[in-house]
């Protein structure tokens, strides 16, 4: 993408106005999410200067893409889900299903999709209490259901205690899977699983962790249990 | 994903009704196979009717002794039943040795029967495959075939059934009570799944727009014990490379009565009924354990990749055996 790049734009697209600690500082402001948002933003409108032939076409800062109108999709159903104890109004078609309900049409990317077959784990969320992997479930059939994210552990701003004993027990590394670990191991406080580390490797078996952190999730789920 | 209708039923006639004049309506229960197969393009239902909301959830004793299970009974919840674990446990070893706990949480009785092969021809559109596509070839028989089955194929299709489940309750003689267009009946497991033969794409007697509604467990002589037995490349999370279902009952060091099955190795949850008579009557022992495994293998058609499970078979049915037979009853 670089050499394609309109030697205008600063390398560094739309960042540049936020200073750092502009933006670690005050979450509510500036977030992860926004700056990659931000950053995808800048990425696009580098990548398309050379076809629309215009020198000043990307040259203000990326800004955030405008929200294009809720457009009517053939086929589309409303329904209300309710998610982290609030309903939420959706109009989906019946082929979405509950994880890409959750990441790409009520903002609650924090559910990840890894390998979308119910091999990983990635988007395991809770519905009325139970673990299940979202990416194999359509929305529609979770009418009446009480859905939870990762985005609903915590209360109050506090972590829920297997969020904070994974923070301190580094159960991760490049987090990718962790919501799902997380929620998973939630569930499982819950369920028949023998005390040893060698059960809770079983019962936490539907969470791959490709970067390998899993004697530090097992010490993170076995704290929790022993302090519950 | 293709488009398609979505009909949510609340009572088995309610789906009944909806899947009656649609041609290629599907049920969908915890959605673990379909959902799965619909993104890969494998199915490709026009109507889609959802029987979550049907009241068939219920474990319940029998008069006779023994087990009714409703057709959305959640595969945890009835690995996890107390009557379960304590009479069937082959059925509950079974059933967590599948998926991963999420997984268990969604998948339900009778989709678990239902399950389609992982075969990796079968679950791409890019290959030949006479169970998706009648009549376009087998890219499996000349393929990369490892996790292929040794029993029960044809020259048409070598596709493992891929169910823990099934295997358990074909050792535990189970039966499948099923409604539909065509009214209501009761089908021995051992009679509901079809060898593949020249119609692979036909995996069992189900019509379309039937329904299981339950599936039944008959009672076990006192003092029978099982076991579920299941190898496979990693410890957990992973399909069968071969598993033993084994359902015997003692008399001293004799075994009084002997139920045999084998998954992971056949096109269909295979019944062994020439180990259950090399068994009976006989001292349970090492050299007896592997005469019937011998037998029980006698008609292996092993292909390029899939030798080593012809003796695997042999020592998993062996090693089950040895447990269910030392166990303390």
């Amino acid at each position: 993408m670089n050499k394609n790049r309109d030697p205008d734009v600063p390398s560094n697209g739309g960042v540049s106005k936020v200073s750092p600690d502009n933006g670690f500082d005050k979450p509510d402001e500036f977030t992860r999410r926004s700056f990659l948002t931000q950053l995808s933003a800048a990425g696009i409108a580098a990548a398309a200067a050379p076809l629309i032939h215009s020198p000043h076409a990307v040259a203000a800062p990326a800004t955030v893409i405008e929200p294009v109108p809720e457009t009517q999709v053939p086929g589309a159903v409303p329904f209300v889900l309710n998610i982290n104890g609030r309903d939420h109004r959706v109009l989906l078609e019946p082929r979405v299903t509950l994880l890409d309900a959750l990441r790409e049409n009520l903002q609650l990317p924090g559910t990840k999709k890894g390998c979308d077959h119910g091999q990983c784990g990635a988007c395991t969320v809770h519905v009325n209490g139970r673990r299940v992997n979202s990416c194999l479930s359509f929305a529609i059939m979770h009418q009446g259901d009480k859905i939870t994210t990762i985005e609903g552990l915590a209360q109050d701003g506090e972590l829920s205690p297997m969020q904070a004993a994974f923070l301190e027990h580094d159960g991760f590394q490049c987090g990718y899977c962790t919501s799902g670990q997380i929620m998973s191991a939630t569930a499982l406080l819950k369920e028949p699983c023998g005390s040893d580390d060698a059960a809770v490797r079983e019962c936490m078996s539907g969470n791959i962790c490709r970067c390998g952190a899993y004697n530090n999730i097992v010490a993170a789920v076995q704290t929790v249990r022993k302090n519950a | 994903m293709e488009a398609f209708q979505f009909i949510q039923a609340k009572t088995v006639d309610n789906a009944l009704d909806a899947a009656r004049p649609q041609a290629g309506a599907k049920f969908v229960a915890g959605g673990t196979t379909l959902i799965d197969l619909m993104k890969l393009n494998v199915e490709r239902p026009k109507t889609v009717v959802d029987i979550n909301g049907l009241p068939l959830t219920q474990i319940e004793s029998t008069p006779d002794g023994g087990l009714k299970i409703g057709a959305m009974v959640r595969n945890s919840d009835l690995a996890h039943d107390a009557t379960v674990q304590k009479r069937y446990t082959v059925l509950s070893e079974a059933l967590l040795s599948g998926a991963s706990p999420q997984l268990r949480n969604m998948a339900t009785t009778g989709g678990n029967l239902l399950q389609r092969t992982r075969c990796y021809y079968f679950r791409d559109t890019a290959y030949a495959c006479n169970k998706r596509d009648p009549g376009s070839g087998c890219a499996a028989i000349d393929g990369f075939n490892r996790i292929h089955a040794i029993l029960g194929t044809s020259e048409h299709c070598i596709a493992t059934h891929p169910s823990d489940m099934a295997v358990a309750m074909m050792a535990l003689e189970a039966t499948v009570i099923i409604q539909g267009p065509s009214g209501n009946r009761n089908v021995p497991l051992n009679e509901f799944y079809l060898l593949p033969g020249s119609t692979p794409q036909k995996e069992n007697v189900l019509a379309p727009g039937d329904l299981i509604t339950h599936a039944t467990l008959p009672a076990l002589p006192d003092g029978t014990r099982s076991h579920y037995l299941k190898l496979r490349d990693r410890a957990s999370y992973e399909f069968a490379l071969a598993s033993a279902a084994v359902v015997v009952t003692m008399d001293g060091n004799r075994i009084r009565r002997a139920r045999v099955a084998l998954g992971g190795v056949a096109t269909r949850p295979w019944r062994s009924p020439e180990a259950e008579r090399a068994l009976e009557n006989r001292e349970a022992s090492e050299k007896n354990f592997r005469a019937a495994a011998e037998v029980a293998l006698r008609g292996a058609k092993p292909l390029h990749d899939n030798a080593f499970k012809v003796e695997l078979a042999k020592r998993v049915l062996v090693r089950s055996l040895k447990v269910a037979t030392t166990q303390a009853s």
